[in-house]
Order: structure tokens, then C-alpha cells, then sequence
């Protein structure tokens, strides 16, 4: 799978937020776009990573 | 010979060859002169199409001349295009409340500004706030401080916090919202609700502008169709590398460029 552009070697599939976690991003500081899609935070435990899939995670960061 | 002009945003036919023979000509005791936004000379040569502001320092022009001043830097297809604009400010602090006065000052049409805080003195090292202000709403207080720059940019001021509730309902009038909040949770969260319910709201967020290191790594980037992110993406604010001034307003400048970009149909960064 391609996270942010980049090649990403996947064992097996695994729900969004397990990848999440897995990747150190705090799910509650995030924004993420799956195969051109944005996924809504409710949605991560649902939904399947696979070997074709394409994620764009961005982190935000606090102040302003 | 007539030479037509455009005087203080009215077209104007006359047979005066300079600036100075003009001022005769309307009897006008005007002591600044601007020619196509530049100032000139009173021996300026008025040329045909030429947009001359004349004004007498210190009062305030009517609103065709303020607009047509306004127009003069800007070429007349951009004034147009982003007089349309409506623009909301989703927190008025160190971004958010120089971003909405860059936006007042291209002349944007409308501005949302929605923020629950109220000025205090720690705010005042980087917030557009003067020690006037100090106990007033953020949205109040802005609203005046851009009545005083552009008188005729709408402004709606809004004393509230956004929240899942009502982030959709509240930037439903709006093309384009500026995330400028300080929490790093509430900006994913109103990127989030705004993105995931209303697939045409385009987004222009801040992330990443504290301390003082080289002002050279805050960028834009697009991220998804419809955000774009202006910050150095990792400088998170803490208690030993605060928000400064600087880095601040170089961020909201990001912010607000792109915000102009966009509101030219220019969609990349």
C-alpha cells in the first residue's frame, strides 16, 4: 500500500486504525484520505486496509 | 482635445492635460494624488483610461472613491472577483485575526469571524488586538479594528466556540474557511466534520509557526482536494517555544495569499 506517496510493505490487512496506531499518529490529531476519499474518524475501525490501498494522512499540530 | 478618465470611480471626459489644469477644472482642493495606484505629481499628463484618485489628506472618501482606490493596485478583474468573496475566520487569534485584516485589506467582500475568546494582554504579542481592545470579544473588537481600515467590507462577527454541532451550519454561507484555531484537536476536528459533510467548502488551515527558527520552512501545501495547509507542519506551540509575531504573521500570510489564490480560481498552491 502507499501511505503518503510512499511504498509501504503490508503483511496482512489490517483495520485503518490499527494502522494508524501502529504508524504512532494520534487519531485525534489527524485528517486521512483513503483512495481519494476522506475517511471520517467513526470510520477507522470499520474500514480495511489492503495491499492496493492508497492513504494520505496529514498531522496537525497545536497553535494559532 | 478630451482625454477620458476615470475620477475618483467615475468616468470622466476632460479637456485638462495635467493633473494640476484637472484640479482647476473641478475646483477641487485635493493635496494627494494617485494615478493607476501610484502616486504622482500634479504635473502628471493624463493619459487616456488613466484612474486618478484625488483626495484631500485626512478625510474620508466617499465609497466609489475608497472602491476605486482600492481597485487601482489590484487590476479591475481581481477587485471583482474578490469583492464576490465570502470568507469565514474560524478563530480570531494570532492567524486568524491577521488573516481576516490582509483579507480586508485586498477587499474581500464578506467576512465570518467566529471566535468565543475575548482579548487579553498575552494576546497582544501577536494578535492584530490593540491595549484598547483589551475585555472585548476577539469578534468584536476585529470587526472594529476593520471598519477602520475598509468601512465596506461586510462583516459578521460571531461570539461563539465551533463545534461538531455546529461547524456545518455556521460556514454554510461561506466558500472558503480559514482554520485558525490554536488546538491542535479542534483543528482536526473542524477539518474533519467540515470535509467529511460538505464536499465543496474548500479549507485553508494553519499548522505549525511557533518559536523562531527559519521563518524560510513555513510553506503551503495542498493535502486532499479541497485543504490546504500553511505552517512548517512540526512547530507546535509549548510553554519553552511560544508564538511569536513573526513566524505568526508569516504563516497568516500563507494563509491568506492562498485564500486570495482561491478566490481567483487559482486552486494550486
Amino acid at each position: 500500500m502507499f501511505i503518503n506517496g510512499t511504498l509501504h510493505p503490508l503483511r496482512a490487512s489490517m483495520t485503518l486504525k490499527a494502522f494508524l496506531e501502529s504508524e504512532g499518529y494520534d487519531l485525534n490529531r489527524i485528517a486521512t484520505e483513503m483512495n481519494g476519499q476522506i475517511v471520517p474518524k467513526s470510520a477507522y475501525e470499520n474500514t480495511l486496509i489492503e495491499d492496493s490501498t492508497r492513504l494520505e494522512v496529514v498531522s496537525f499540530v497545536g497553535g494559532g | 482635445m478630451q482625454t477620458q478618465i476615470t475620477l475618483n470611480g467615475k468616468t470622466f471626459e476632460t479637456g485638462s492635460r495635467t493633473i494640476q489644469q484637472l484640479i482647476s477644472e473641478i475646483q477641487s482642493d485635493s493635496d494627494v494624488i494617485i494615478v493607476n495606484g501610484f502616486n504622482k505629481e500634479a504635473s502628471y499628463a493624463l493619459a487616456d483610461g488613466d484612474n486618478v484618485v484625488l483626495i484631500k489628506r485626512g478625510e474620508m472618501p466617499d465609497e466609489s472613491t475608497l472602491e476605486s482606490m482600492l481597485m487601482a493596485r489590484n487590476t479591475p478583474a481581481v477587485h471583482h472577483k474578490v469583492k464576490q468573496g465570502r470568507v469565514c475566520i474560524a478563530g480570531l487569534g494570532g492567524l486568524g485575526s491577521n488573516v481576516a485584516i490582509m483579507l480586508a485589506r485586498t477587499g474581500v467582500g464578506y467576512l465570518k469571524l467566529i471566535d468565543f475568546d475575548i482579548v487579553e494582554p498575552s494576546n497582544l504579542n501577536r494578535q492584530a488586538y490593540h491595549i484598547q481592545h483589551l475585555g472585548l470579544s476577539k469578534s468584536e473588537a476585529l470587526k472594529q479594528i476593520i471598519k477602520g481600515i475598509n468601512p465596506y467590507t461586510k462583516v459578521e462577527s460571531i461570539q461563539t466556540k465551533l463545534t461538531v454541532e455546529n461547524a456545518l451550519s455556521m460556514i454554510a454561507d461561506c466558500e472558503i474557511v480559514c482554520e485558525a484555531f490554536d488546538s491542535s484537536t479542534e483543528k482536526a476536528m473542524l477539518i474533519n466534520t467540515l470535509l467529511n459533510e460538505n464536499p465543496n467548502v474548500k479549507i485553508v488551515s494553519g499548522s505549525g509557526m511557533a518559536g523562531f527558527s527559519s521563518a524560510n520552512t513555513i510553506k503551503t501545501i495542498q493535502k486532499f482536494k479541497n485543504l490546504y495547509i500553511c505552517g512548517d507542519m512540526v512547530t507546535e506551540a509549548t510553554f519553552e517555544n511560544g508564538l511569536m509575531a513573526p513566524r505568526v504573521h508569516i504563516c497568516a500570510g500563507h494563509q491568506a495569499n492562498m485564500i486570495l489564490r482561491l478566490l481567483l480560481n487559482l486552486e494550486t498552491v
